[in-house]
């Protein structure tokens, strides 16, 4: 079975309010040189066969519409072949 | 003249929505997200709420729900449909708004009674109020914070169609202080605020929600 990863990140412009409350977060437990933090999302979409390309391109249509929002969310993808 | 209400998993105000459909003179009719029937409804609601408890995104799987297909069409042919809070955030991942709500910047619910500015009464859910007419409505929310990039907030202010915007200080990090848009037919209003909350003055702290109601009721018997 091969796992088809999708990481969601909102795009720098976007303000990010849960990465500015872990940076503050970062602060108060001592843990200093920390510029920025923002976060995201990763989701890992295990596939009961090969991750064939025709596979792929169908995950990548479902990132594309359901998984991120293109208006305030960018997204990479990648397969993890045998675990 | 029949107001529908959707109902999503989650969904907090859409008995207080189908209230207000009432008290303004319309038949309130309750839509359930599983079924892709309008049941003959003039004009649809979309409440506020946490469908599918904001999951993924708010509005993000509530948008793929059977009844949002028809809804989708509908707006699209021209019926009014106005998205309160959650139902802004699902109009917005519906595509049939441009932008998206993320989270209040100052990372706080939020819940108080807010001064708006209708800025734009040509739509199907303000032209019974006067132009730049100020309202105070309830609002509460989480994901408030209206975003969107510069070429859509120019163009959106270009073409007039802010609906609503914050008075007095921003309550969520909105850009431009934007509470509501509509889309350029004018049929399809997102907003953040809560005017269902605001219809009768045991429960609220106006009456001025009421216009939004009253006002679909003469453009779908004008249309």
């Amino acid at each position: 079975m091969a796992r088809v990863v999708v990481d969601v990140m909102l795009k720098p412009e976007i303000l990010d309010p849960q990465g500015k409350a872990v940076h503050g977060a970062f602060g108060r437990l001592g843990f200093d040189g920390v510029a920025d933090v923002r976060q995201g999302k990763r989701f890992e979409i295990t596939l009961d066969g090969e991750a064939t390309e025709e596979r792929v391109a169908e995950i990548r249509k479902a990132a594309d519409t359901l998984l991120a929002n293109p208006v305030i969310e960018d997204y990479t993808l990648h397969v993890e072949n045998g675990q | 003249m029949k107001i529908g209400v959707v109902t999503f998993p989650g969904s907090l105000d859409d008995v207080d929505a189908r209230r207000a459909a009432a008290v303004a003179g319309a038949e309130a009719v309750a839509l359930w997200h599983g079924d892709a029937d309008l049941h003959g409804v003039d004009a649809v609601v979309l409440p506020g709420g946490f469908s599918y408890g904001d999951y993924l995104r708010a509005g993000a799987i509530s948008r793929f729900a059977p009844v949002m297909e028809t809804i989708i069409k509908k707006a699209g042919e021209g019926m009014p449909v106005l998205g309160i809070c959650n139902g802004f955030q699902v109009l917005c991942e519906s595509h049939l708004l441009p932008g998206a709500l993320i989270k209040n910047h100052h990372r706080k619910f939020i819940c108080k009674d807010q001064p708006l500015r209708i800025e734009n009464n040509r739509t199907a859910w303000t032209s019974d109020y006067d132009a730049n007419h100020e309202i105070t409505i309830v609002l509460k929310n989480q994901d408030g914070s209206y975003v969107a990039d510069e070429a859509t907030l120019d163009r959106l202010e270009g073409e007039g169609r802010v609906v609503a915007r914050y008075l007095d200080e921003n309550p969520n990090g909105s850009y431009r202080d934007i509470a509501g848009i509509t889309n350029e037919r004018g049929n399809v209003v997102g907003l953040m605020p809560h005017p269902e909350h605001c219809v009768e003055t045991l429960t609220g702290p106006t009456t001025d929600g009421l216009g939004f109601f009253t006002s679909v009721l003469k453009a779908v018997v004008a249309s």
